[in-house]
C-alpha cells in the first residue's frame, strides 16, 4: 500500500541537468538502493522524493498519492540523514519522539513508540543522554530509532552508514537489514557503497550521469551488467572488457573461437575476474602477468591479454606464487560472457 | 619541543596594559569619586542623586526604553534573518541597504529623525498635506512624553536593530541545514520548525545580540538628547549634566557606576538564562 512511483522525474540546476526523465517503481515492503558515483544524482533523487527538492519535472506517487507539490511533512515519510541531523538540544529520547510529537501522538503512545524502536536499536540506556554525549555509531541508531518511531509508510536513508568506521558499518548493516525486514517499510536507500548496496537491498538502481543505467537483483547487476559503466562501476575488481575485432562472424580470443554477437567491426566482451579459470594454450587464451597480490583466500592477478588490461581472481593455492612476466593461459566461463557495443557501451542480448 | 618561553606573553603585554590601565584606573577612580566626599567614605553623592527631581524620569525612561526597544529589536532581527534565508536573488542588496544604520553615528541619526520629528519636520508636511494636522504639531515636548517615547523607540528601532540582525544572521548561517530539514520531514510545521529547533539551536547568538544590545540601550545618549532634549532625560545624559552643568563629579561618578552596575546585572541575568549546557551543544 505504500509502493512508490516515480513518474519522469526531471532536475536541472540552472544549465546543469542533474536527473534526466528517471521512471521507477518501487514495490510496497521492498527495500530499493539507488547506488552510484558521487554527482550521479542519487541523493538529488531521494530529496526529490523526500519533498526537499523541487522536481523540473514529473510527478512522485507514494501509495497512489500524488505528492509532488506537497511539502515533506505531508509526505508520510521518515529519512535518515547522512550527517544524521540528531538535534543536539534534546536528550535521545525527545528526539526519537519528536516526529510523534509533531503528529500530536498522545503521551502513551509517544514512550511506547519511543522504548520499541530504542530497544530495537539497543540504545534503551542512552534515553536520557544528549547527542554530544555519544559516539557516532549511538547517534546513527538515535536516527534510525527516530525514523522507525513513526511507524513510516516509506523510508529514506541518505548513505547513513558512510560516516561510520568500517566495523561498525558492517555491524550496522546487518542490523539494518534485520530491523527493516521486521518492520516491512518500503525504503529507498542512497550509497556509493557497492556492497551495502548488494547486501541490504532487493533490488538496486544503478545510476551514472543522470539517468539509471540498471535496475536489478544483486545478481543481475553483478552478472549481468546492461551497461559497460555498470560492470566497472559494481564488484571489486570491476569487470575486465576486452575490445575484440570480429571477423567473418567471429572473434577469435587466442584459441578460442567464439561466436560474434553482432555484425560491427568491433565488439567488447565483459569479463569478471573470478569466471576464468586455467586452461591450455589451445583452449584459452593467454594472459602476461605483471603483478600478483595474496588477498587471504584468494590471489589478484594482474596483467595483461590481447594487449590490454585484465585483472584475474583466483583461489588462494599452495606454492609459490606466480612471478611477473609468467604467462597463464585461461578459459572464460562461456555461459558469462558479457557481450557489448564496442561505441555505446550497452549490452548485445545474446541469449535466446 | 619548541619552548614558546616569555614571547607570548611580551607580545601580549602592550595590549593589555593599554586596555588594563586605561579601563581599571578609571573604573576605580570614579568609583572612589562615587563614594567619597570631601576626601572621606559617604552616601552624600548617592542621596543628591536619588533626590534630584530628573534621577525618577531618568530611570523610568531609560528603562521604558530598554525593555521596549530590545525585545523589539529581536523579534525584527529574527523575521528579518528568517525571511532573508528565503530570498535567493538581490540578497546582497537587502543585506547591504538592512545594514546602512550601522554605519551612521547615532548622533547623526538623531538629527535625521529631528529633522522627521520637529514641528516644522517632514513628518508634519506629510500630515499636513494629507489633511490630518491643521498646522505644526509639537511631538517632541514634555507635553505630550507619549509621542516623544514613541519617536526615540521608532528611532532606536531604525538605529540599532541591524546589528542584533547581524549577529543573528551569522548565527542562523552557522547551522547545518539538515537540522531544519529533518524537522520538516519529521512533520514539524514552519512554526514548529522555528520554535523547536532554529530558536533553540541560535540560544549562543541571541545571549550574544541581547548582551549587546541591552548593554548599548542602558548607555543610549546622544538620540535621547538629540530628540528629547532635557525634556527626555535618561541615566547617561543625566550623568553628563551633573559632570559638565553643575559641575557635580561625585554625583556623574554615581551615575556612571550605576549604569555599571546595570549593564552588569542584565549581562549576568542573560548569561544564566539563555546559558547552553555543554553536552547540549552541537
Amino acid at each position: 500500500m505504500a509502493n512508490i512511483t516515480i513518474d519522469r522525474i526531471q532536475k536541472a540546476f540552472g544549465a546543469t541537468r542533474a536527473l534526466e526523465e528517471i521512471s521507477l517503481e518501487v514495490h510496497d515492503g521492498e527495500f530499493l538502493a539507488l547506488l552510484g558515483p558521487s554527482g550521479c544524482g542519487k541523493t538529488t533523487l531521494l530529496r526529490i522524493i523526500a519533498g526537499l527538492e523541487t522536481q523540473s519535472g514529473g510527478r512522485v506517487l507514494i501509495g497512489g498519492r500524488d505528492v509532488s507539490a506537497l511539502p515533506p511533512r505531508k509526505r508520510g515519510l521518515a529519512m535518515v540523514f547522512q550527517n544524521y541531523a540528531v538535534f543536539p538540544h534534546l536528550t535521545v529520547a525527545e528526539n526519537i519522539a519528536f516526529g510523534l510529537r509533531m503528529a500530536g501522538a498522545d503521551k502513551a503512545r509517544m514512550q511506547r513508540q519511543v522504548e520499541r524502536a530504542a530497544s530495537l536499536l539497543h540504545i534503551g540506556p542512552l534515553l536520557a543522554r544528549y547527542p554530544a554525549q555519544l559516539s557516532g555509531g549511538q547517534r546513527q541508531r538515535v536516527a534510525v530509532a527516530r525514523a522507525l518511531a513513526v511507524e513510516p509508510a516509506v523510508l529514506l536513508m541518505d548513505e547513513p552508514l558512510s560516516n561510520l568506521d568500517a566495523l561498525l558499518r558492517l555491524e550496522m548493516r546487518a542490523e539494518l537489514k534485520a530491523v527493516l525486514a521486521a518492520s516491512g517499510t518500503t525504503t529507498i536507500y542512497v550509497t556509493h557503497d557497492q556492497t551495502e548496496a548488494m547486501g541490504l537491498a532487493d533490488r538496486i538502481a544503478v545510476m551514472h550521469g543522470g539517468v539509471i543505467e540498471q535496475i536489478g537483483g544483486a545478481s543481475d547487476i553483478y552478472h549481468r551488467p546492461r551497461t559497460r559503466f555498470v560492470g566497472g562501476f559494481v564488484g571489486s575488481p570491476p569487470m575486465n572488457f576486452l575490445r575484440l575485432p570480429v571477423r567473418g562472424g567471429q572473434v577469435a580470443l587466442g584459441g578460442l573461437t567464439l561466436p560474434a554477437p553482432a555484425t560491427a567491426a568491433e565488439v567488447v566482451l565483459g569479463l569478471r575476474a573470478e569466471d576464468l579459470q586455467p586452461a591450455t594454450p589451445q583452449d584459452g587464451f593467454a594472459f602476461e602477468l605483471r603483478v600478483a597480490e595474496p588477498l587471504g583466500s584468494h590471489l589478484l592477478l594482474t596483467g595483461t591479454t590481447e594487449g590490454q588490461l585484465m585483472r584475474v581472481v583466483v583461489p588462494y593455492a599452495d606454492g609459490a606464487l606466480p612471478q611477473p612476466g609468467q604467462v597463464l593461459h585461461l578459459r572464460p566461463n562461456l555461459d558469462r560472457l558479457n557481450w557489448m557495443d564496442a561505441t555505446s557501451g550497452v549490452a548485445l542480448e545474446t541469449r535466446a | 619541543m619548541r619552548r614558546a618561553g616569555a614571547l607570548p606573553y611580551l607580545l601580549i603585554l602592550p595590549s593589555v596594559l593599554f586596555l588594563g590601565v586605561l579601563f581599571v584606573v578609571p573604573l576605580v577612580q570614579t568609583a572612589l569619586l562615587a563614594f567619597q566626599e570631601g576626601g572621606t567614605w559617604s552616601l552624600g553623592n548617592w542621596h543628591r542623586m536619588a533626590d534630584d527631581l530628573n534621577f525618577q524620569d531618568a530611570v523610568v525612561n531609560t528603562f521604558s526604553v530598554v525593555l521596549i526597544v530590545v525585545p523589539l529589536q529581536c523579534t525584527l532581527a529574527l523575521g528579518m534573518t528568517m525571511m532573508l534565508r528565503h530570498v535567493q536573488r538581490g540578497r546582497d542588496i537587502i543585506l547591504w541597504v538592512w545594514s546602512i544604520p550601522l554605519g551612521i553615528s547615532d548622533l547623526a541619526a538623531g538629527l535625521v529623525w529631528l529633522a522627521i520629528l520637529t514641528d516644522q519636520g517632514w513628518l508634519n508636511t506629510l500630515l499636513f498635506k494629507l489633511g490630518l494636522i491643521s498646522g505644526p504639531q509639537a511631538w517632541l515636548t514634555y507635553e505630550t512624553p507619549m509621542v516623544l517615547l514613541a519617536g526615540i523607540i521608532v528611532a532606536e528601532l531604525w538605529r540599532a536593530t541591524a546589528i542584533v540582525f547581524v549577529i543573528l544572521l551569522a548565527g542562523v548561517q552557522l547551522l547545518p541545514k539538515e537540522y531544519e530539514e529533518a524537522a520538516e520531514v519529521f512533520g514539524a510545521s514552519p512554526w514548529q520548525r522555528f520554535w523547536r529547533v532554529t530558536l533553540p539551536l541560535l540560544r549562543p547568538s541571541l545571549q550574544t545580540a541581547l548582551i549587546l544590545r541591552t548593554v548599548l540601550a542602558f548607555e543610549m545618549f546622544a538620540m535621547a538628547l538629540a530628540l528629547g532634549g532635557r525634556n527626555f532625560p535618561v541615566l547617561v545624559s543625566e550623568a553628563f549634566n551633573w559632570q559638565y552643568g553643575n559641575q557635580d563629579y561625585g554625583v556623574a561618578a554615581s551615575y556612571a557606576v550605576l549604569v555599571m552596575a546595570i549593564s552588569i546585572a542584565a549581562t549576568l541575568i542573560y548569561l544564566v538564562a539563555l546559558r547552553v549546557p555543554a553536552e547540549q551543544r552541537a
